[in-house]
């Protein structure tokens, strides 16, 4: 039996069995996946990857850096942050669109928190922008957005919700949050909307923790819109230090 | 040198008591007004008798209410210079409260205006935007920050000159027992921002004195309001003028009105409002 490495010759970790996550029959006809690898030099202190539809989570120490894998291209990496050492103080869309004057995140972006503080910067980014204005799906904003018929689908919230729990968080810590590698561009008028994705297989985001941060990921399920391509795959998560 | 002091008696009991009492009954430029229907600025067309809060709201301050369902809330712009950093909660279970992303994406609108619904992030429609005749609004650069305003101002304190959004917000919660992180993102009222495509910010300021927005509450709602500059306000300097807020009883947006049937993800928004409000019994 062959080990399933990336071309650096690393295995990730894996909450399920790693050969089922990572096996293209199991997603839409012609999915590619690509673990691609860290964005970062340095040591690696953690390398995960998230199923399909899994909530995820991790403290990233402040220097430490955190590289998100769309490693089957176009799946929505829905994000939050929080100060590891006071969770009050968490991620804000408003201070990081106002801080850095632009609605999208790029590489450069600060991503503020609710006091204006420097949480995390993006260092590296291989897609054209990232989004920040699209928000979470969840089970009943899906009713809104496609109709009660969705009522039992699994959402964003319902992960962010369930991962938030394990840290003595709940629905008043789920702000507003980040969306890697899902493209919403707003237009002259205003009119905004998910649309068809600019990542790719082995696409990948860079963040450096300005402080001790705890970020919460939600692998998006949705089936609704293009934010993951219709066919929600796996996302690797790797945290490096610098010696 | 004459100082306040000597302008009040307070040297005994009984003269402190009569001096605090001879306060009583004064006017000042920005004031609640009790009962509502005394307000000297009563909303055009509405019956006085039906209002449940008159208010004018100094620059650089605060105001907040709980709000049955189906009340109407006229904001106004008195001067010009008012900016109403607005955080909506539904009043029985305050952990539902304004999602900016949801209220954005799901009109596929990044631009408030009449009609808008204000979404919480449970799929149900808090408030209705029923009129605005100013058109400069923001929902995508929230409040400002301390730590902004005292590197703009110098200054971000309630206590101070220039005080921040989010330190009055922090305080108008507490008042109605939510802590700090019970603030989500806010919107803003009388202050606009375009976006670029490039994803750039464009302020496009105030539309002049006068301008009034309205809100419909279609649940019962803890409304705070912090009136202070919008966060990406060139200006150098702290720029607040008086807000006026009204409220009078109405009813909430029903089969056949106009914003039930404006749009499908709308329709669903009322249409959960209106089971959650059958099944409380409300
Ligand atoms: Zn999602």
């Amino acid at each position: 039996m062959t080990e399933i490495t990336d071309t650096a010759g690393r295995t990730p970790d894996c909450p399920k069995d790693l050969k089922e996550v990572l096996d293209p029959g199991r997603y839409a006809d012609g999915t590619v996946l690509d673990l691609a690898g860290p964005l970062a030099d340095g040591e690696i202190l953690l390398d995960e990857v998230i199923p399909a539809r899994a909530p995820w989570s991790a403290v990233v120490k402040s220097g430490q850096v955190l590289t998100i894998v769309d490693v089957g291209g176009n799946q929505s990496g829905d994000f939050l942050l929080y100060n590891a050492q006071d969770t009050a103080e968490r991620y804000s869309v408003p201070d990081t669109i106002a801080g850095g004057g632009n609605v999208y995140v790029r590489t450069g972006t600060v991503l503020r928190s609710s006091l204006g503080n420097s949480l995390a910067t993006v260092i590296a980014n291989e897609t054209d922008r990232q989004d920040t204005i699209g928000g979470a799906c969840g089970k009943e904003s899906n009713t809104l957005r496609y109709g009660h018929h969705t009522t039992s689908e699994h959402g964003c919230r319902e992960n962010f919700l369930a991962e938030a729990a394990k840290y003595g968080m709940g629905a008043r810590d789920i702000v507003s949050n980040l969306n890697w590698f899902m493209n919403v561009p707003i237009e002259a008028d205003g009119t905004l909307g998910i649309v068809d994705g600019i990542s790719g297989p082995g696409k990948r985001v860079a963040l450096r923790a300005e402080m001790d941060i705890l970020v919460l990921i939600s692998n998006c399920p949705q089936l609704n819109n293009p934010c993951n391509d219709f066919n929600p795959t796996p996302l690797r998560m790797i945290i490096t230090e610098r010696a | 040198m004459a100082t306040v002091a000597d302008q009040h008696e307070t040297d005994t009991v009984g003269n402190a008591r009569a001096d605090a009492r001879a306060q009583g009954g004064k006017a000042a430029a920005a004031m609640a007004y009790r009962p509502a229907s005394s307000t000297p600025y009563p909303p055009p067309g509405v019956d006085a008798d039906t209002l449940t809060w008159a208010e004018t709201v100094a620059g650089g301050n605060y105001a907040h209410k709980v709000l049955a369902r189906g009340t109407r809330v006229r904001l106004e712009d008195v001067t010009g210079e008012a900016c109403a950093h607005v955080l909506a909660y539904n009043a029985l279970e305050p952990w539902e409260r304004l999602n900016v992303a949801d209220t954005v994406k799901i009109s596929w609108q990044a631009y408030l205006g009449t009609g808008h619904p204000l979404l919480s992030g449970d799929g149900r429609v808090l408030a209705t935007i029923v009129s605005d005749d100013s058109g400069r609004h923001d929902a995508l650069c929230g409040t400002s920050s301390a730590r902004a305003n005292q590197a703009r101002y110098g200054d971000s304190a309630p206590q101070g000159p220039s005080p921040s959004g989010r330190e009055l917000l922090t305080l108008a919660a507490a008042k109605h027992g939510l802590a700090p992180r019970d603030l989500p993102p806010s919107i803003s009222f009388f202050k606009g921002v375009r976006v670029e495509p490039d994803g750039g910010l464009t302020w496009t300021g105030s539309a002049g004195p006068g301008k009034a927005v309205e809100l419909l509450a279609e649940l019962p709602l803890i409304l705070l309001i912090a009136n202070v500059p919008h966060p990406v306000d060139p200006r150098p300097a702290y720029t607040s003028g008086l807000l006026r807020v009204h409220a009078w009883r109405s009813r909430p947006t029903a089969p056949g009105d106009a914003w039930w049937d404006a749009a499908p993800e709308a329709r669903r928004a009322y249409l959960n409002a209106a089971d959650y409000c059958a099944a409380r019994g409300l």
